[in-house]
């Protein structure tokens, strides 16, 4: 898998619970504290062993683990601009989901996210069908649908359901309820980001 | 209104669509419409956002520069001609549109029927800039335009890109932290200064423990800098392996040999000492390193000089003395008229 899941993981640990949190993590699963290169390529087992580690040293569920990491993915500005082209207000941003995994294709080839199917129900009902072929890509989507709707100043109710325990071709379910579209006030974007617009790097990783 | 008229090409009724500005403005938000005079008649939101609506009912070239034009007419029909234009907007001459103009026949408005025309414009590889600096947003794109898409796909890139050089840099900083670490030497395969210091630092603390005395050799080569300058510095990297593979066939295995500068080497030569030994030793060197060496049908010939210290059982040597000493004694060979040893005792 192409590194940047795993530096995301390492961003996430290091940024959001501090570096002492990514320290204890490199220890358990003995890896240099430089960690990872986003662009090279992983063993898939990588960010098994990565996510274990990092549910021992906080405490918390993988489930929870994965959720926060999605909500922290979305709230970095690099990612958080990329979704924002998703549409200019939330309901806009959960139809163009269907294309999100083609979009980031086009950018990035080597990234396997999981397939998306966004199922609209009854009034403001949605369910969004993740297919990946590995778990927990569900909780991960749920976290960055959370985020998004408090970037875009609305009101949703959401909830990680069917979630996969093992490896395999599966599908996990994430309902979202929306309720009010304009509950708050949204964070600004603008199409064009500045001219020296900041990229991954500046969440850069400090040990 | 704008008036659309097109045979249909199995011969049937004409068919026709009329379609208001305001419609027209939906799916092509910067449309133009001109009269056959040139005045604009209406235009797309968009448009309206970046020329103002006091543009209405001027002309068009107040606004904008025709920069190229190629014109291609169905055949068959003289109305429907069609070109691609690109213009440039006059305020703003940085940002170049490119588009398509076509002549339609209009039913009236301001009692003027004739050939008017109609502009759909878009902007080119310049969409970036222009959409920060008219501040334009989803709304002000059709929804079939891919405008969204270019400005996510260059975002995108631009963060590849960057994470990309990052690694780069950081590979290369890998690379020259580990050339500064390495022990040898790229080109011949012997220990480097580094290397040299480091064993010259541990020679002199087993002397120190009571070890056994070793002589320290400085070696120049005689001419070299002939030969790279005549035959090249191919030439010159044969002569220095050569000099190499001699100096190394001719030590033992507890001795050291390192290339510690361009033509410079270094040897710390252990077991049974005295100045007899280490000048037949420097003798035998000398006249094997003067043996031509063959490169590529050229012979290239030198000679070296060499300065000895041999360093005695008692305490008190440092380093940068003992090298001194060394460069003094091999300062001395090559005033003699080089190809020589000179022998000092510390």
């Amino acid at each position: 898998m192409l590194g940047v899941v795993n530096k995301s993981i390492q961003s996430f640990l290091c940024n959001h619970h501090g570096s002492s949190v990514w320290r204890e993590v490199v220890e358990r699963i003995g890896i240099a504290p430089e960690g990872f290169e986003a662009m090279l390529d992983y063993e898939d087992r990588q960010t098994e062993v990565l996510l274990g580690a990092a549910e021992t040293v906080l405490d918390i569920s993988r489930e929870a683990l994965l959720e926060d990491i999605g909500a922290w993915l979305a709230m970095t500005e690099s990612l958080r601009r990329l979704l924002r082209f998703g549409g200019a207000d939330y309901l806009e941003f959960l139809f163009s989901l269907d294309d999100l995994q083609g979009r980031a294709m086009m950018a990035l080839p080597g990234l396997e996210l999981p397939e998306l199917s966004l199922n609209g129900e009854t009034q403001g009902r949605f369910t969004l069908v993740v297919s990946g072929w590995m778990p927990g890509w569900g909780a991960v989507m749920a976290g960055i649908l959370r985020a998004m709707a408090d970037d875009y100043g609305a009101l949703v109710l959401i909830e990680a359901s069917e979630l996969q325990s093992r490896p395999g071709v599966g599908e996990e379910r994430v309902s979202v309820c929306l309720l009010d579209m304009d509950h708050a006030e949204g964070r600004r974007f603008d199409l064009a980001g500045p001219a020296h617009e900041g990229s991954l790097s500046t969440e850069r990783v400090t040990v | 209104m704008t008036h659309l008229d097109r045979d249909l090409p199995g011969g049937g009724a004409p068919a026709a669509l009329t379609l208001s500005p305001d419609i027209l403005g939906q799916f092509m938000p910067l449309f133009l419409w001109l009269d056959k005079r040139g005045r604009i008649r209406a235009m797309g939101p968009t448009l309206t956002k970046i020329l103002g609506t006091e543009a209405i009912g001027t002309a068009y070239a107040r606004h904008f520069v025709l920069r190229r034009a190629r014109g291609h007419a169905p055949e068959g029909d003289p109305i429907g001609k069609a070109r691609r234009i690109a213009v440039n907007l006059l305020r703003h001459p940085g940002f170049n549109l490119r588009g398509t103009a076509i002549e339609i026949v209009t039913g009236g408005g301001g009692g003027e029927d004739g050939t008017d025309t109609l502009v759909n414009l878009s902007f080119g590889i310049h969409l970036s800039e222009a959409v920060r600096f008219f501040g334009l947003t989803e709304t002000d794109f059709a929804a079939s335009d891919l405008a969204i898409e270019f400005l996510f796909m260059s975002e995108a890139k631009a963060a590849v890109l960057n994470e990309l050089q990052a690694l780069t840099r950081r590979l290369e900083d890998a690379r020259r932290a580990a050339q500064n670490e390495a022990l040898s030497d790229a080109l011949t395969g012997l220990a480097n200064r580094r290397a040299f210091d480091a064993a010259l630092d541990r020679a002199l603390k087993v002397l120190g423990r009571g070890g056994r005395r070793f002589a320290l050799l400085h070696l120049d080569l005689d001419f070299f800098k002939q030969v790279n300058d005549t035959l090249g510095h191919a030439a010159g990297d044969a002569v220095l392996v050569q000099a190499a593979k001699v100096l190394s066939d001719e030590t033992r295995r507890g001795d050291l040999v390192a290339r510690v500068g361009g033509d410079e080497f270094m040897m710390i030569l252990r077991g049974p000492i005295n100045a007899e030994r280490v000048e037949g030793f420097a003798k035998r060197l000398i006249s094997r390193l003067e043996e031509p060496i063959l490169h590529e049908s050229e012979l290239c010939r030198v000679s070296a000089s060499i300065g000895a210290v041999i360093v005695g059982e008692k305490a008190g040597h440092d380093a940068v003395g003992l090298l001194a000493a060394a460069d003094a004694a091999l300062y001395a060979s090559k005033h003699a008229g080089r190809g020589r040893c000179t022998v000092s005792e510390a």
